[in-house]
This record gives C-alpha cells, sequence and structure tokens, in this order.
C-alpha cells in the first residue's frame, strides 16, 4: 500500500480544523485510509539515512498516511485534503477544465516515427500562471515521484517531464536517437554529456540507475527537445537542466512519455487535475496539441467526465442497506461521485471525474455508497445459504492419521516447502536431476531454490536445530512436496507424503518398521503379498546405509522407503546419532 | 638471683608468697564451679590441653503407643505379594511427598500451528462449508492473477513480491474459450466495465508461479462451478501453503498459510458478508467485538479489512481481509448474472502467534521449532 508523508500542521491549515491524532485516525478509517504513523521528518531521515543526516532536518510533525493502492488522486496533500474536505461535505468537488489558451496557439508536441520502437506514446498539457510555494513545489515534485512508483511502475509504463515553459520554445519534438547523437547538461549538472556517458555516469547514482535498464539496450533513446534544439529530457531517465522548473515557474509544460497510452492519460489528468488548484484561473488547464506519426492529432488532457446509470434498489439490495434515492446521491457526491436523481427517483446518474479512474465498473460506485454511509452502518445479516459440508478425503485421512501417529509416540513438526538442490541432492547421496523437481527462478537466497521432493532434509533439519533435547528424538511430518508431471496442466503436482524418523544411540530400525506396521493397521492395510497387502523387502538406496535399506510395497507397488541413514547424510545434516527413517507417498496408499 | 653474694650466687625470694591462679582454678572445674571463670581462661587452658569440655545430653525415654520388641521397616508401596497375602495389613508405608511432580508419560505431539489448523477446520465444516482441493503449490500467472481480474502490470505480479518458476517454466493448458474472454475483459473492458485497457499479454498469463494466494483455487472452483448446467450454491473454504517473495523478518516468512472462505449464491449482500465474518470469528476465535474498515483487492469491491479489539493490547488490531468478488472476475467465467460470491480470508500463524505469545515466527514454523514448545502445548482452545 503506497504511503504518503503530510506535515501535520499544513494538512489542518488546509482541511481549515484541528484533530487530535486519535479523531484524525478515526477520521483515515471511515474514509479508507490508515494513519501508519505519526512522527517527523527528523525521524524519517535518520531511520533511512542515520541519525547524522538527520541533524539539521525539521522536527516537526508528519502524518504517514497509507493509501489504497488504486487511488491516485490521494497520494499529495491537495488530493487528500481535496478527497476529505468533499467527504466532510465542505466544499463540492472541483470541476476540471480543458481551456484553450488565452492568447496564440496550444502548445505542441510532434512523436517522431522513431519513437516507435521505444516508447510511442507522449501526452501533454500547460498548467497556466501558476503560484508556488516551497510546500506546494515540494508537493508537485513528490508527486510525480508517488506516480512514478506506483501506475508508472516504476518509471517502465510512464515518465513525466514537467518543465518551465518560459525558459523554452514550442513545438517540442519527441524522437527517438542512436545514444552517441544525444548531448545536453542534465538536471543538476554543470556540464553537457552524452547519452552513453548519462548511462555511465548514472550507473553509480542510487536513485535513477534502476531506471537504466528501460532503455540501455536499446538502439535508439527517447529525447524531447524544443524548436532551438534545447533539450528538455530523455526520457524516462532525467530531465534537461535547462527547462527545469523553480519556485518562480509561472508556466508549466507537463510531457508523459509512454509505453501504456491509458495509463499516460490517467497520469497526465491526476497530476494536472490535482496541481490545477494552484492555477490563476482555478482548476482550469491549457490543452496542449500532440501530434502522432501518422499525421492526427489529438488534445490532451483528455479530463473526461463519464457517466454511469446505477439503479437504486440494485445498490441497496447489494449492500443490505435502504438509502433513499436523495440520500444515496448525496452520498456518493460525499466521494467525489457528483449524481443526481433521474427517472422518478429508481436511478441515479453518476459522474466519474477524470481523477477517479479507479472507477472501471457500477461495484465501485456501489463500493463508494457503502464507504459514505458507513461500513460500520451497516447490519450484519446471515446468508440464507443451505449447504452440507465435504472434506476433501486426502485431508481427511491427514487429519485423522496424525493424531493416532502422536499417540504412538512421535511428534508432529511443519517445515519449509522450499529448500536448496542440496537438500535433496547431494546432502541426501542423490543427484538433483532425479529429483524431477521444480526449480525456482528467483530465490533471494539458496534456502529457496526448489520446492522440496521429500519431507526427509526438512526433518534431519529440525533435529539439528534440537540436538540438545532429549533423547530419543521421535518426530514426523504428513504434508505435501512437488513433483514435476507432465500431465498436468501447470506441469507439476503435489504428493501427500509421510516421514518419520527416529533419531537415538541405537538406529531403531524396528521402531520405525514398528511404526509402519502401526500405519499400515490404522489404514486398513493387512500384511501380505497379496492384492490388497503390503510387505517390505531389500533395496538399495544411496540415502541409506547398504544392507539396512527396505521398500515398501502396497497392493504390489512401491510406496516408499524405511531403512537406517547413511553415515555420510547425517554428518552432512549435523547430527551426530544414528537415526533410522520412513517415507511413504500416503496418497498413493489411501 | 644475685650473682655477686658471698660464697657463690644465691637465689632470694623476690615476693613471699605466689597465688598459683592456674591450680586455683582447675580446682575449682574439677568440682564443676564455674562461676568466676571467665571463658578467656576457659579458652587458655583448653589450648594448653589442661582441660577439656565435654557435653553430656540425657534423654528421658518412655514407651509409644507403636512400641514393638521387632524390627519393621516402612515399605514404599503395595505390591501384589502384599494384596494376595493380606500382608498389607501389618505393613506400614513411608508417605508420599504430593510436593513432588509426576513422571510425565511418553508421548508423541502434534504441531501447536497445525492444531490451530484443525480448529479452523473444524469451523468451516460445522458452517457447512465444503473443502476444496488446494494440494498445488505450482499455479500459473493465469489462474493466480489474470482470472481475478488482476492487471498484468500489477506490482504483486512483480518478480520481488512472487516466485517464479524456471523449470517448468510455463504452463500448457487452459480452458481456450474462456481464456479469451479473461483477455477480453482486461484489454476492452465489458459487462458493464471499462476493463484496464491494456495489451494483455498470453506470454505473461503462461508462466508458472509459486502460488500468492489460495484464492487462485477459489478461482479454479468457480470456473468450474460455472460450467454446471444449473447453478448451485455454494460454500467453500480452503487452509493451505502459500508463497511470497517478499522481504523476511521476525515475523514474516516466505511460506504462510492462508485461511479462505467463500459462498456463492443470489442476492448475497455486503451486510451477509459483514454478518458471515462475524459468526466465524466468534465461532472460531471467540471474537465478538469486529468493525470493518474499506480497503483495496484488485478482486473485489467492495473491500473490507476486518479488524478487532485486542484487550491486551488496548488497540483495534487487523485480523483478516473480505471482500465481494468483482464481476469483471464472476460473469466471464459464465455465472449468473445476480450470483455473488463473497469471501474472507486471513493467515493462520498471526492468531497462532498472537494467542501462544510467540514473537518470532521461526519458533513455530520451520526447522527452527523450539520442540519443547510442542511438547509443553496444550489443547487448541482459540476462544480462550
Amino acid at each position: 500500500m503506497p504511503t504518503i508523508g503530510v506535515e501535520r500542521d499544513l494538512l489542518f491549515g488546509a482541511l481549515g480544523k484541528r484533530y487530535t491524532d486519535e479523531q484524525f485516525d478515526e477520521l483515515c478509517f471511515e474514509f479508507g485510509l490508515e494513519l501508519d504513523e505519526v512522527t517527523s521528518e527528523k525521524n524519517l531521515i535518520a531511520r533511512e539515512q542515520g541519525s547524522d543526516k538527520a541533524e539539521d532536518a525539521s522536527e516537526t510533525t508528519v502524518y504517514k498516511i497509507e493509501v489504497p493502492a488504486n487511488r491516485y488522486d490521494l497520494l499529495c496533500l491537495e488530493g487528500l485534503v481535496r478527497g476529505l474536505l468533499v467527504f466532510k461535505e465542505k466544499i463540492e468537488a472541483p470541476r476540471y477544465r480543458r481551456v484553450e489558451p488565452k492568447a496564440g496557439d496550444p502548445q505542441q508536441l510532434i512523436i517522431k516515427p522513431a519513437t516507435g520502437t521505444v516508447r510511442p506514446h507522449a501526452v501533454a498539457a500547460v498548467l497556466r500562471n501558476i503560484k508556488f510555494t516551497k510546500e506546494s513545489y515540494n508537493s508537485f515534485i513528490d508527486l510525480q515521484d508517488k506516480l512514478h512508483h506506483n501506475i508508472c511502475r516504476k518509471r517502465s509504463l510512464v515518465a513525466i517531464g514537467t518543465h518551465d515553459l518560459d525558459t523554452i520554445q514550442g513545438p517540442f519534438i519527441y524522437d527517438a536517437q542512436p545514444p552517441a547523437n544525444i548531448k545536453f547538461r542534465p538536471l543538476g549538472q554543470t556540464k553537457e554529456y552524452s547519452a552513453v556517458e548519462l548511462m555511465e555516469l548514472y550507473s553509480g547514482d542510487s536513485h535513477l540507475r534502476h531506471y537504466l535498464p528501460i532503455i540501455r539496450d536499446k538502439p535508439v533513446y527517447p529525447i524531447i527537445y524544443d524548436s532551438r534544439g534545447v533539450v528538455l529530457s530523455m526520457p524516462p531517465i532525467i530531465n534537461g537542466d535547462h527547462s527545469k522548473i523553480t519556485l518562480n515557474t509561472k508556466n508549466v509544460f507537463i510531457e508523459c512519455t509512454a509505453t501504456d497510452l491509458t495509463k499516460a492519460k490517467i497520469v497526465l489528468d491526476t497530476l494536472v487535475g490535482l496541481f490545477s488548484e494552484y492555477s490563476a484561473d482555478k482548476y482550469s488547464i491549457e490543452l496542449a496539441e500532440v501530434t502522432r506519426p501518422d499525421g492526427s492529432i489529438v488534445q490532451y488532457p483528455e479530463l473526461s467526465y463519464r457517466h454511469e446509470i446505477v439503479a437504486v434498489e440494485q445498490v441497496n439490495k447489494r449492500l443490505g442497506i435502504n438509502e433513499s434515492a436523495e440520500s444515496m446521491a448525496r452520498l456518493l457526491t460525499k466521494m467525489c461521485l457528483s449524481s443526481e436523481v433521474i427517472e422518478g427517483g429508481s436511478k441515479l446518474k453518476v459522474e466519474v471525474p477524470p481523477t477517479r479512474a479507479d472507477v472501471l465498473h457500477a461495484c465501485d460506485i456501489i463500493e463508494d455508497v457503502a464507504i459514505a454511509h458507513g461500513y460500520n452502518n451497516i447490519q450484519k445479516t446471515i446468508p440464507k445459504t443451505n449447504c452440507f459440508s465435504k472434506q476433501f478425503p486426502i485431508n481427511k485421512v491427514t487429519d485423522l492419521l496424525r493424531q493416532d501417529i502422536a499417540a504412538a509416540g512421535f511428534t508432529e513438526v511443519l517445515t519449509f516447502a522450499l529448500c536448496s538442490r542440496d537438500d535433496v541432492g547431494d546432502k541426501l547421496r542423490k543427484t538433483i536431476e532425479g529429483a524431477h523437481a521444480v526449480h525456482i527462478a528467483n530465490p533471494k537466497t539458496a534456502e529457496f531454490q526448489i520446492a522440496r521432493t521429500t519431507l526427509l532434509p526438512g526433518i534431519l533439519k529440525t533435529i539439528s536445530s534440537n540436538r540438545k533435547m532429549p533423547l530419543p528424538l521421535k518426530l514426523f511430518e504428513m504434508s505435501d512436496i512437488v513433483k514435476q508431471d507432465k500431465e498436468k496442466d501447470v506441469g507439476a503436482r503435489n504428493h501427500r507424503y509421510f516421514c518419520a524418523v527416529n533419531y537415538n544411540k541405537t538406529p531403531g530400525f524396528e521402531v520405525i518398521h514398528g511404526l509402519l506396521d502401526r500405519t499400515m493397521q490404522l489404514l486398513e492395510i493387512p500384511p501380505g503379498q497379496g492384492q490388497e497387502g503390503y510387505y517390505i523387502r531389500d533395496a538399495q538406496d544411496p540415502t541409506f546405509f547398504p544392507g539396512r535399506c527396505a521398500e515398501v510395497m502396497v497392493s504390489g507397488r512401491p510406496v516408499g522407503r524405511l531403512g537406517v541413514l547413511h553415515p555420510e547424510v547425517l554428518t552432512k545434516f549435523d547430527l551426530n546419532m544414528p537415526c533410522a527413517a520412513l517415507e511413504i507417498d500416503l496418497g498413493a496408499v489411501v | 638471683m644475685d650473682k655477686k653474694a658471698a660464697g657463690g650466687p644465691r637465689v632470694c625470694r623476690k615476693i613471699d608468697s605466689i597465688e598459683d591462679i592456674v591450680q586455683q582454678c582447675l580446682n575449682r572445674l574439677q568440682t564443676l564451679q564455674l562461676d568466676g571463670i571467665t571463658d578467656q581462661q576457659k579458652a587458655e587452658y583448653k589450648k594448653r590441653k589442661l582441660i577439656a569440655e565435654v557435653k553430656i545430653n540425657k534423654f528421658y525415654i518412655t514407651k509409644g503407643s507403636n512400641f514393638s520388641l521387632s524390627l519393621s521397616k516402612p515399605e514404599a508401596d503395595l505390591t501384589a505379594d502384599m494384596i494376595s497375602s493380606g500382608a498389607w495389613k501389618q505393613k506400614t508405608f513411608k508417605p508420599y511427598n504430593f510436593e513432588a511432580r509426576g513422571i510425565l508419560p511418553a508421548s508423541g505431539h502434534l504441531h501447536p500451528l497445525l492444531k490451530v489448523r484443525s480448529q479452523f477446520r473444524q469451523s468451516f465444516l460445522q458452517m457447512g462449508f465444503t473443502e476444496m482441493p488446494t494440494n498445488n503449490f505450482i499455479e500459473s500467472s493465469f489462474w493466480n492473477f489474470d482470472a481475478l481480474f488482476q492487471p498484468q502490470q500489477h506490482p504483486a505480479r512483480d518478480a520481488h513480491d512472487t516466485f517464479f518458476v524456471s523449470d517448468p517454466q510455463y504452463a500448457h493448458e487452459f480452458p481456450m474459450d474462456y481464456l479469451e474472454r479473461v483477455k477480453e475483459i482486461h484489454s476492452h473492458g465489458g459487462h458493464g466495465s471499462q476493463g484496464y485497457k491494456y495489451d494483455w499479454k498470453l506470454e505473461e498469463a503462461k508462466k508458472n508461479i509459486l502460488r500468492t494466494h489460495t484464492t487462485a483455487v477459489s478461482a479454479r472452483m468457480l470456473y468450474k462451478l460455472a460450467q454446471q448446467e444449473e447453478f448451485t450454491p455454494k460454500k467453500y473454504f480452503s487452509i493451505d501453503r502459500v508463497f511470497r517473495n517478499e522481504t523476511l523478518d521476525a515475523t514474516h516468512l516466505a511460506e504462510f498459510h492462508q485461511v479462505e472462505g467463500l459462498v456463492a449464491d443470489y442476492g448475497l449482500t455486503l451486510g451477509d458478508l459483514m454478518g458471515l465474518i462475524n459468526e466465524f470469528f466468534k465461532s472460531s476465535l471467540g471474537i465478538d467485538k469486529i468493525r470493518f474498515k474499506p480497503a483495496y483487492n484488485p478482486y473485489t469491491e467492495p473491500s473490507m479489512e476486518v479488524f478487532s479489539y485486542h484487550e491486551g493490547l488496548k488497540k483495534w488490531v487487523e485480523v483478516g481481509n473480505s471482500g465481494v468478488f468483482r464481476p469483471e472476475m464472476l460473469l466471464p467465467m459464465g455465472l449468473p448474472e445476480d450470483v455473488q460470491v463473497i469471501a474472507w480470508g486471513l493467515s493462520l500463524e498471526r492468531p497462532t502467534m498472537i494467542k501462544y505469545g510467540i514473537d518470532n515466527i521461526r519458533e513455530l514454523v520451520g526447522p527452527k521449532v523450539n520442540l519443547q514448545t510442542v511438547y509443553d502445548n496444550p489443547i487448541c482452545r482459540l476462544e480462550k
């Protein structure tokens, strides 16, 4: 869940009301936010970078608020305040307007065909006569960061560039050129660099190096420049220094380049919608024209308002409440979804603003009715659904059997389903290839290389961690292992295995054999070589000591092994007492 | 002594008479006249080995009620012989020390977490729920994400949150017409939805992963339900292992157990979901004070986080997650339009750790488990 940090005093100032921490927590709970932490900038920096870096940081209180992952409009103070004020019915939801430029032609962004191979889409808009304060400027930068991190998927889908319009001259060209041909002075630098040099330079930058792979190996890099050749930015990496915005910037040119056009539009609408409150003509955004490679011209931002019609009765039915059409309309208006009653009170016309990109279906509107009504005001009822319970057969058997195995004196353990390749290969004196294991592509450590193909290593590791416990250690586990299986749609399947180990001064083959006999008795499998019966016979298995290993046969099929573990296996698992083990495929036996 | 006297050295009397105190004291001690003799003097004489102090104890003995002329030893316990011969009537028995502990019987034990699992399983079965077949840790991205209307560029599908499988890398079988409908609703919308409007790729859906939630199995079951000739209401549950590739810490491991319950029926309401969750937490954990908070899941809307009041910590803590499945998930499967599916879930580890006061999850799950806590673990009464 994304978190934003807002200065408490700024927040309360904008809300026009002071709350105690508890009251604000309550408000967040109602609205669907979570007041995660009450801290200060100093604490935050100290935690992330060390207390020495935090020396000069501010001690003013900062609220860290968790925001739902699909509410891009709540990712900054401006959006949060707007949402809460409308929720509390202190203000009406603003109407965002796309306007023609007051003087002259709209700004133009021309997309060249070469971008098609690397980052085909672009949108743009202008914020006119903006007045930034230090706080709103920081908030503007922060929001871009948050959007980059969330909906833009770390700039891979969309990258935002904001520029001081008065330092550049349109029309702007969005092209893609070989890295060697690109040369400009990037933000924060004093000299010019070629794109190749920049890749080198930023590979050491803790913040920017994560974005380099997005374009590094492409034959051409995206680049935006103005009519005088001044570079605005090289998306998604860095903007040019020339066009950087400052506290004195009055007119902002915003461009978003993307591999996903839908998301670029959402990002642009969100950014300009939220910050248009600082424009002289409040909530108005000046349009820009984007010319596509095929010659078509599109005006942005879209700022589209669309309508959904919902049936009042259906909303009430879905939630189990009984709101009138008028009160339901009011509830939705509180959630920034302005609504009016139509068709004699049976339906609502709900307006979905461009800042509510999270509303995809009527069910999103229904949720907002519920939130405004108050989840905890809804009466709890019991569904009339009448069904009879049923257990999954192998789970039923497992649950019954483990009780009696414990009654037989063995202690149950719960080990990890993921392990290292060595755990089922080398450490058991076998090969990993023979295991037909499922391999993990991105393990964080060697402990998660494969899904286990046997329960034995987990139990042996448990014994190793509990060596100081009194002997004997008699442990068991009845759980799933995983093996490859081409017959299954995913190519692998689980098997329910049962494994038991006796660790003592003497291996106790007879103890483990006795447990096998008891298990078969519990499963009503008689001893004997017949159709239904079980028996054990001599077997060779590298994991076990030669001459002390047997195969378990049930109805003429091998279902497992038991025996005394090979001393090398014991050593590899850091054990020093003899050990006898049993492992059978329970699924094959029941 | 006068060395210069006439006729040789002469010894003269220096004093007229001597008083031998030691001799006097010894005489008195002999007749036990102790007054006037200091401890210091006594100690000195003892040192000089002139006297020795001897203690004599005197006892007055009389016959008690149990007086007997023959010797008898008290018995430790009854024996079979004593019982058959009746000899126990003549014997005395050593008293028991009721302060001492008994001998713990040799026992096996069940694992604490799995005992909690049994209790939850029972709660569901008592409420009429059917157990889903969740014995497949490996799942395709299609069933784990796409079928649940979770978009392909969603953060949860990132390599740093999900375990991807390198071998077998791809799933190779899907219900193809259903897959097409899933593709359509993601990329173009439909069924009243705007959709996500992006390019849905089969390549991405085929990728095998370690399932991140058992909701993938719920999706399979709902799809199967939708293929029935006629819809019948269902109540399903599952409790099984899921895998997350997240940062590990004292309370998070790469694998944990998810508890999930869902009901599919005509006309279910949000109030029904809340009532059901209330009953479930009352029956399984004895919790009766719960609150709901708006939340976000890609596949449910409305979504709610469930909070309960923890008496010990004196605050509301999150105990679970829930929601109504989105139409974009259910309608492409072919479920009737007014069938609603309500669902809720929680982790098994969290209530177990809270109940048994365990701070580090590794002490409960995995090989580093403290076996003594397994041995000492009581019967599982979750409502306590």
